[in-house]
């Protein structure tokens, strides 16, 4: 052991480096403080009080270990969509069409779970199957802005949004219509399609909650999604094209093929999403307005997360307790609950412009390397 | 080893893979295959006779048509043009005269069509024309919003969120202090909506600008805000107050113009913001090519860092450009409740926002181009509710609203992939401006 040894140790940090290593963490911290803060100016405004509206917020998300499954529950379908979204963000790819692709996923499932076959098959085999199909739905989504990016340079911010539009549409006809009578239950007297087996059903988690077992898929598809990003050949590509286009043709990689297949995987994804609340959910059918705003905020969530795949899971949980401690709040402090979208968005506005938290708060800027990728790129219109 | 070595020796391709010129092709194809389709339809088609009428009045020119034949024709002349799209090589420019023909046609195509299918036996194609250009009035206005921003190298997807917020905060204002009662307080509640729609502007230019935040994060975070506010008015201001519907902004006729015999009066006679819609596009169209400050608008927009060489002070005219963006989307926004609907509605603005940058995009940046863009989706909403009013039934099952309300977003598709090819925009458009030292 006399020797030296060849390898040179690792450098030391002090505490002030571990801070600001930190800051990643640090600066949307700050951010959801000023974004209180800020919001607790529309409260006043409203003549109530932010800190017994805070604390009703508080007490409706986390108040009681019930409260806190509602919350983790509401929280699954924004893990997964966020990660759909997040790995468009990792190939420099701008996926609004979360909210359509989830649409469809959950349409497809909702339609191969009335199959009648799948009432006597086992539901080891029957449950992946109707994953499997909320996945082509979603991926068939995907695919068509992806391809029309790749080959004719439409950019995947119109297009998703246009085909959110156009899922809408088609899923309000395929539901509601009673003419052809297409997946509509004719004996419910509110229009809504008709229950799925149980045998597809997934199985709750905690009585009465609404957690079923799709948060345990929603983990494994977020550690599933770092790992193919950050280990395997495919994922460095996906980066590459992310970080640089250019530098990614430069080294023989087939950037058009990257696109359409990142977006093919981010529909798959958020059609999981959408499949996986339709059978794990309580009711088992699909009404016309069903998911609204689900791929949206799965967009905000997964900005806060800065596209990174783990993140998703803490920042689709703040969004999740948000939501569900809201109706509490808006019964005892006498608010809409709609305060808690100002909130949210003013969560987004302050994690993005994160030069404002910087000043205000003296966090100095990630140095050089350290930095990493970031999260999204503005690139115009153009690539 | 010796063949990876070759490969290695060889130089990547530096040049960007574009896609092959076979747009040209590919559509007349297409369009071969659609005449196909015409021609089969056209033996199945009623042989009940349609009348397209154009104009008000007695003097109104009258058309009437054989359906069957009609359609036969079109499907011939889809193959005609298909073919000479396909002959690119001889038929030289032709092709492309050939294409927008097709592309015109599609017009009597799906109106005789959808005449004789449905239960009235004639229709009019002038109120058509007029409710095109009435519903791409907020498309056009936020093309023009995103054009003076984008043109200064700003992308602002927030448009939607500004034309919501407008839409919400102004009639909230106009509820709250006037009452929705009409007179002078609606000319204010179009103002504050303006104002909001700058407000906002200048909400993105500080963050673009001056935080250098991602352009396209900001705007999303500006959708977000808006959605957020304005739910939380109409919560918590607006139902309290218990006003139904308002009185709207009435129509203006334009004097003489609008005493022209058949077309004066649909076309002459106007809502004030829809009016002004031509002026501010006039008014863009010098600004930006005819005044020294539009040049600067530009060059700040393609090239900024040879404006500052030039003494141009960039950080100034983007803002300048982005808040008159946001001024713009707020008129947009002041036209949905103070002149259309007299109500506010959460989410009313319902994705206008994003294709008026469909329309921008498909009109290249261009004033003039733009507003046809507009024109285009405002046509193709015109025509949904048309085909719906006419009580089309395909194979016995009338065609769902669903799918027709979806038309404004296929076509929006359709020609951002097909149509305009690669467009190409400001050189420095979404690229954080840092100044140089």
């Amino acid at each position: 052991m006399s020797s030296p040894s060849p390898q040179p140790k690792p450098p030391r940090r002090s505490l002030l480096e571990t801070y600001f290593r930190l800051a990643p963490v640090t600066v949307p911290l700050y951010a959801i403080l000023v974004a209180c803060l800020a919001g607790s100016l529309f409260i006043l405004g409203a003549g109530a009080n932010p800190l017994v509206a805070y604390g009703a917020l508080l007490d409706g998300a986390l108040g009681s270990p019930d409260r806190i499954a509602s919350t983790v529950a509401r929280s699954t379908p924004f893990i997964i969509g966020a990660l759909a979204v997040a790995l468009g963000f990792k190939a420099g790819l701008f996926n609004i069409g979360a909210e359509g692709q989830l649409l469809l996923g959950a349409l497809t499932a909702a339609w191969v779970g009335t199959w009648s076959w799948l009432a006597g098959t086992p539901p080891l085999l029957a449950v992946p199957f109707v994953l499997v199909a909320g996945v082509v739905g979603g991926m068939v989504w995907g695919f068509i802005p992806g391809v029309l990016k790749a080959r004719t340079g439409a950019h995947e911010v119109i297009t998703t949004i246009m085909l959110n539009a156009i899922a809408l549409g088609i899923a309000s006809f395929l539901i509601t219509s009673r003419d052809p009578a297409l997946l509509i239950d004719d004996r419910a007297s509110t229009p809504h399609t008709r229950e799925v087996a149980a045998s597809v059903r997934l199985p709750t988690l905690v009585e009465g909650t609404g957690l079923h077992l799709g948060i345990v898929l929603a983990l494994a598809l977020c550690a599933a999604t770092w790992f193919v990003l950050q280990r395997t050949t495919p994922g460095f590509e996906i980066r590459t094209v992310g970080v640089s286009r250019e530098a990614a043709r430069y080294a023989g990689m087939r950037v058009d093929r990257t696109v359409i297949v990142v977006m093919t995987a981010s529909g798959a994804l958020a059609g999981i999403a959408g499949a996986a609340e339709v059978i794990g959910s309580g009711s088992g059918y699909l009404t016309p307005g069903a998911f609204t705003n689900i791929g949206f905020d799965s967009i905000a969530i997964a900005l806060l997360a800065r596209g990174n795949p783990l993140a998703v899971v803490p920042a689709a949980l703040l969004w999740g307790a948000l939501l569900s401690g809201a109706p509490l709040m808006q019964v005892e402090a006498d608010l809409s609950v709609n305060l808690v979208r100002i909130v949210q968005a003013l969560i987004i506005l302050f994690v993005a412009a994160d030069a404002i938290i910087r000043l205000l708060f003296r966090i100095r800027a990630p140095r050089g390397v350290d930095v990493g990728e970031p999260a999204v790129f503005a690139r115009g219109w153009g690539g | 080893m010796s063949t990876t070595t070759t490969e290695r020796d060889e130089a990547p391709k530096l040049t960007p893979a574009r896609p092959r010129s076979t747009r040209t092709n590919n559509l007349g194809i297409f369009f071969l295959m659609l005449g196909a389709c015409v021609l089969w339809v056209s033996g199945r088609v009623p042989v009940e006779d349609v009348t397209l009428v154009f104009g008000l009045g007695d003097l109104a020119p009258r058309l009437p048509i054989d359906p069957p034949n009609a359609v036969l024709a079109i499907g011939l002349l889809y193959l005609v043009a298909g073919s000479v799209a396909l002959a690119k090589r001889w038929t030289g420019r032709y092709a492309t005269v050939a294409l927008v023909a097709a592309a015109v046609l599609f017009v009597p195509l799906i109106l005789i069509l959808s005449v004789s299918l449905g239960t009235a036996s004639q229709t009019n194609l002038l109120p058509l024309l007029t409710e095109a250009l009435r519903l791409s009035t907020p498309i056009a206005l936020g093309a023009l919003a995103g054009l003076w921003c984008e043109r200064a190298g700003v992308v602002n997807i927030g448009i939607e969120g500004m034309m919501l917020a407008s839409a919400g905060v102004g009639f909230t204002f106009y509820a709250l202090v006037g009452g929705a009662a009409g007179g002078g307080w609606l000319i204010a509640a179009v103002l504050v909506s303006v104002a909001v729609g700058g407000l906002l502007g200048l909400l993105h230019a500080a963050l673009c600008v001056t935080f250098r935040t991602d352009q396209i994060i900001s705007g999303v975070a500006i959708n977000l805000l808006a959605i957020g506010i304005t739910s939380f008015l109409r919560r918590q201001v607006l139902l309290p107050l218990g006003v139904g519907t308002g009185v709207t902004l009435g129509a203006v006729e334009i004097p003489l113009l609008s005493s022209i015999p058949v077309v004066g009066e649909a076309l002459f006679t106007g809502k004030p913001i829809f009016l002004t819609m031509f002026v501010i596009f006039v008014l863009t169209h010098l600004a930006l090519f005819r005044t020294p400050w539009g040049l600067r608008v530009r060059a700040v927009g393609e090239k900024p860092h040879a404006a500052e060489t030039l003494g141009i002070n960039v950080i100034r005219t983007r803002y300048q450009s982005v808040v008159l963006g946001g001024l713009i989307a707020g008129l947009a926004g002041a036209w949905f409740t103070l002149e259309t609907v007299g109500s506010f509605e959460d989410l009313m603005t319902n994705g206008t926002g994003f294709i008026a940058l469909a329309a921008l995009i498909f009109g290249k940046w261009r004033p003039w181009p733009a507003f046809g863009g507009a024109l285009l989706f405002g046509f193709a909403s015109a025509l949904g509710s048309r085909i719906q009013l006419l009580g089309v039934e395909v194979s016995g099952f009338p065609v769902p609203s669903q799918f027709l309300q979806a038309l404004p977003y296929v076509v929006t598709i359709v020609v951002l992939a097909g149509a305009i090819g690669r467009a190409v925009p400001p050189a420095a458009d979404g690229v954080p401006y840092e100044p140089s030292r």
